[in-house]
C-alpha cells in the first residue's frame, strides 16, 4: 500500500523496462478471465491499437498564422539599406552619397527600441530591436564605401552596435565606455571592409541576453564593383531563436524569426536562375547552427570573403556569429525543403520550403 | 450596553443590522473593482501571472488529449503545443484562451510510441511554458467493457476477496476468550492506525500536485474531519435506533458496520490510485503490488469481524459488510480509471482517513467500555495486539516494496 503514493505522483517518475515487465506480469494475472491485452508475461509486443492520428503530415508545426503587418519574413529575404521602404520613407533612414574617389558615404539611422515581437502565431516574444525589427535591417555596401550609422537609443536599457569587419577600436561598440545609454546617440563611421557577408549586433552586457533578445543583423559588403559577383536572386537568412521562457533554452528557431513561416508562404524562386543565399547564424545558447538544403547541392562562400567557392555540398555547419555564402539554381520545378539539420531545431519552427518555378511562369 | 430594541425583537432595525456590513462589504468591493489599487501599484505593462495545470492527460488512437486548468489569477492563451520539442497541431476546446479557474481540452494529432515518454508542452502568448510528462505512453482506457472488466477484476484481487477472507475468521474471533478479542481489536486498531498515516502522507503528497487554487491540504484536512464527523453522527444515530428496537444488544454490530464504512471509504481511495495509475499512464503495478495490497486487505476483514465477537450474526449481514469494505474497491478503479482527477483524489483519501480516525475511537470506546484508554493499553493483549497489527502492515508494505 506504500506504493498507492507512487500512483498519485506523477512525477518524472523514470520506470524501468523491469517495472513495465512488472505490468505485464498483471497483464497475465487477470488475462486468465478477460482479454487484457496483448501484453504478455515476459515479452513485450506492441499492441494491436496504434496511434496513428490522419493527416499527420500537416499536423506538424505550429498552429495558425502570425501578422506580417509589423514584419514580413517574405520582404525581409530581399530587402537591405531599407529598399523595403517607400522612397520618401526610406530617405528618413538611408542616404547615399558619391564621393570622388569613386565609392559611397552610406549613411543609416538605426536606433534600438522595445517592442514585442510575434515569433510564432500567437507567441509574443519581449523582443530589443534595431528599428522596430528582428533580425534589424540588412546593411549593404560595396568594398571602399565609407560606413556611418547614427545609432540613437531609445530602448530601456544601455545597448551598442558591434560591427564585425575592419574599424577602428574606437567604432568597436563592446567596452563599457562604448555602451549607449538610453536616449543617447553615437555614431559608427568605418570604411567596409572586407567584402563578404558580416553582421553586427549589440555588444552591452549581459551579451548573452542583448544578443538573444533579438539585436543583430547582417552586413553585406560586395567585392569591388570592377569584380562583382554575378547576377542572382539574393536572399538573406539570418538563423536565430528565442528563448521565450528564458532558462537558457530556445523554444522557437527560425530563419527570419518567424517559426516555419517558410513551410506556409513558401520562398518562390526560377528554375535555372542563379540563387545567392546570405546565411548568418546568430542562434543564442545552441553550439552551432546548421542549414540543409533538399534535392540539389550549393556552392559554399565561407564568410564570403573569396570568390572561389570552398565547398559543394547540401548541408553547412555554422557557429554563433559565423556566416557563409551558398549559391544554386534549381533544377526541377517543385518545392525543396530547407531546414536546420539539427531535426530538433527543424521542429522548432527552423524548417522551410523554396518554390521553384519555371522562368516563364509569372 | 446594547439598546434594547435590537436586542428584544426582531424588526427592521435588526434586519437593517444584520445586512448593514455586507452592504458596505459590497460597496468596497465594487470600489476596488473600479479603482484597481493592484494595477496602481505596479503600473502599466507589467507581466500577468501565468498559471496552467495540468488535469487529465489521454493517449488514444487520435493522439494525445490533454485537459489543462488556469490556476492563476490571469487569462492564460495557449498560443502552441510542443510534443517533444516539436510543435505540433492542436485544437482547443472551448478555447484557447482560458480563463481563471477555466479549463480547456487540447487535441493533439501526435502519434506517440506505445511504451516510451512523452513530454508535452504548452508555449502561452507570452511565451511562458508549462510541461507534463507521460512517463510510460499505454493507450488511456476507454469505458468499454472491457476496461471495466478489467478495473472490476482488479478490484475483486485487490478489495473484495481479501475483505471476504477475512471475515471467515469470525467463528474463530466468537470463540477466542475476553483476551482474544483485546487482542484482535488492539490488532485492528494498530492496523488501521497504519492505514491512517499511510492515508495522512498520500493525501498531503495528492493535495501537493493540485491546483492551488483548490488548496489541496485544507481540502484534505477539512474532508477528513468532515468524514469524522458525519460517520459520528451516523454511528449515534444507527445505535440509538438499534437500542430503541432491542435493547442493550447491537453495539457489536454498529461498530462492525462503521469499521466496514471506513475501511470501504479508505478502499475507494486504494481504488481510485489503482485506476488512477493506469489512467495516467503509470501502470508499473506489478503481479507483486496485487498480492501486496491482497495480503494487506486481509487484515481488514479480520478489523471488520472483530467488533463481532460473541454477537450472533446473519451470513447475509456478513456479505453486507463484506462488499461494505471491499467493493468500493472496484468502484474507486473505475472512476480513477476514467474520470480521474487529483482533486477527487484528495477528497477520496481525506474521507478515508477521516473514516478511520472515527473507527479507531469508536473501537477504543467499545474496547475500555469508557474507561482509561491508557490504562487499557498498558495491558498484555492490548499492547502486543497494537504492535502486531502495525508490524503486520509494515511487514507486508515492505515485503510488496
Amino acid at each position: 500500500m506504500a506504493q498507492i503514493r507512487n500512483h498519485l505522483v506523477p512525477k518524472n517518475r523514470p520506470w524501468s523496462r523491469r517495472a513495465w515487465l512488472r505490468l505485464a506480469g498483471l497483464g497475465s494475472l487477470t488475462g486468465g478471465v478477460a482479454a487484457v491485452s496483448q501484453v504478455t508475461a515476459g515479452e513485450q509486443r506492441p499492441p494491436a491499437v496504434a496511434s496513428m492520428p490522419d493527416h499527420l503530415g500537416s499536423a506538424m508545426g505550429p498552429v495558425g498564422r502570425v501578422s506580417t503587418e509589423l514584419f514580413d519574413p517574405t520582404r525581409f529575404l530581399r530587402a537591405w539599406n531599407f529598399s523595403n521602404l517607400a522612397a520618401d520613407e526610406r530617405a528618413r533612414f538611408y542616404r547615399e552619397t558619391p564621393r570622388s574617389n569613386g565609392t559611397m558615404l552610406r549613411e543609416y539611422e538605426i536606433f534600438a527600441v522595445d517592442r514585442e515581437v510575434e515569433i510564432a502565431p500567437g507567441v509574443f516574444f519581449p523582443a530589443w530591436t534595431y528599428n522596430g525589427q528582428v533580425p534589424g535591417p540588412t546593411i549593404r555596401a560595396t568594398a571602399g564605401d565609407q560606413l556611418r550609422i547614427n545609432f540613437v537609443n531609445q530602448g530601456s536599457h544601455p545597448h551598442t552596435l558591434h560591427f564585425h569587419g575592419w574599424h577602428s577600436p574606437d567604432m568597436d561598440g563592446s567596452l563599457p565606455a562604448h555602451q549607449v545609454l538610453p536616449d543617447e546617440r553615437f555614431v559608427y563611421e568605418f570604411e567596409a571592409d572586407p567584402f563578404g557577408l558580416h553582421l553586427y549586433h549589440c555588444h552591452a552586457n549581459p551579451l548573452k541576453r542583448h544578443i538573444h533578445k533579438g539585436l543583430y543583423g547582417a552586413v553585406i559588403i560586395d567585392p569591388p564593383s570592377e569584380t562583382p559577383r554575378p547576377p542572382a536572386d539574393e536572399l538573406v537568412m539570418v538563423l536565430n531563436a528565442f528563448d521565450t521562457n528564458f532558462d537558457a533554452e530556445n523554444e522557437v528557431y527560425a530563419a527570419n524569426t518567424v517559426a516555419s513561416f517558410y513551410m506556409q508562404e513558401p520562398i518562390r524562386v526560377k528554375v535555372g536562375q542563379l540563387v545567392r543565399i546570405y546565411v548568418v547564424n546568430l542562434t543564442e545558447f545552441d553550439l552551432v547552427n546548421s542549414m540543409h538544403l533538399h534535392g540539389m547541392f550549393f556552392d559554399v562562400f565561407r564568410t564570403g570573403t573569396t570568390m572561389v567557392p570552398s565547398e559543394s555540398t547540401d548541408t553547412i555547419m555554422l557557429c554563433q556569429g559565423e556566416r557563409a555564402i551558398l549559391e544554386t539554381t534549381f533544377r526541377y520545378p517543385g518545392e525543396f525543403m530547407f531546414h536546420a539539420h539539427q531535426s530538433e531545431f527543424a521542429e522548432l519552427g527552423w524548417m522551410g520550403l523554396f518554390r521553384a518555378e519555371d522562368q516563364h511562369a509569372t | 450596553m446594547p439598546p434594547s430594541g435590537i436586542r428584544g425583537t426582531r424588526g427592521g432595525l435588526f434586519w437593517f443590522f444584520a445586512v448593514l456590513p455586507l452592504v458596505l462589504l459590497g460597496g468596497l468591493l465594487w470600489l476596488m473593482s473600479r479603482s484597481g489599487p493592484a494595477e496602481a501599484v505596479m503600473g502599466e505593462g507589467y507581466p500577468p501571472v501565468e498559471k496552467l495545470a495540468f488535469q487529465r492527460v489521454e493517449l488514444g488512437p487520435d493522439g494525445i488529449v490533454a485537459t489543462v486548468f488556469n490556476d492563476g489569477p490571469d487569462l492564460v492563451t495557449v498560443a502552441q503545443v510542443q510534443v517533444d520539442d516539436a510543435y505540433w497541431a492542436f485544437t482547443a476546446d472551448p478555447a484557447p484562451a482560458v480563463a481563471h479557474l477555466g479549463q480547456s481540452t487540447l487535441t493533439i494529432p501526435y502519434p506517440w510510441v506505445h511504451g516510451e515518454t512523452h513530454v508535452v508542452r504548452v508555449v502561452t502568448a507570452t511565451g511562458v511554458t508549462f510541461d507534463h510528462e507521460v512517463s510510460v505512453a499505454v493507450e488511456t482506457p476507454r469505458p468499454n467493457a472491457r476496461f471495466l472488466g478489467i478495473f472490476t477484476l482488479i478490484g475483486l484481487y485487490v478489495g473484495v476477496i481479501p475483505v471476504a477472507f477475512g471475515l471467515l475468521w469470525l467463528p474463530f474471533v466468537t470463540r477466542v476468550g475476553r483476551a482474544g478479542v483485546d487482542f484482535l481489536l488492539a490488532l485492528t486498531v494498530g492496523l488501521l492506525l497504519f492505514l491512517l498515516i499511510e492515508a495522512g502522507d498520500d493525501g498531503l503528497a495528492a493535495a501537493a500536485l493540485v491546483p492551488g487554487s483548490y488548496q489541496g491540504v485544507s481540502l484534505f484536512v477539512f474532508g477528513a474531519l468532515a468524514a469524522f464527523v458525519g460517520l459520528e453522527v451516523v454511528g449515534v444515530r444507527l445505535r440509538e435506533r438499534r437500542q430503541a428496537a432491542g435493547g442493550a444488544e447491537g453495539g457489536g454490530w454498529v461498530l462492525a458496520l462503521l469499521t466496514a464504512t471506513g475501511i470501504g471509504a479508505h478502499n475507494f481511495g486504494e481504488g481510485l490510485a489503482i485506476g488512477a495509475a493506469f489512467a495516467l499512464g503509470e501502470a508499473a503495478l506489478g503481479t507483486a503490488l496485487i498480492v501486496g495490497f491482497t495480503l494487506h486487505n486481509t487484515t481488514e476483514g479480520l478489523a471488520i469481524v472483530a467488533p463481532l465477537a460473541g454477537e450472533p450474526v446473519r451470513i447475509g449481514q456478513l456479505f453486507g459488510l463484506g462488499a461494505l469494505g471491499g467493493g468500493p474497491t472496484i468502484i474507486g478503479a473505475w472512476v480513477g480509471g476514467l474520470v480521474y482527477s487529483p482533486v477527487w483524489s484528495v477528497l477520496c483519501l481525506a474521507l478515508g482517513a477521516g473514516a478511520i480516525v472515527q473507527v479507531v475511537v469508536q473501537l477504543a470506546r467499545q474496547a475500555t467500555g469508557g474507561g482509561s484508554v491508557l490504562r487499557h493499553v498498558a495491558t498484555a493483549p492490548v499492547a502486543s495486539g497494537l504492535f502486531t497489527g502495525v508490524a503486520v502492515m509494515y511487514v507486508t508494505g515492505l515485503i510488496v516494496g
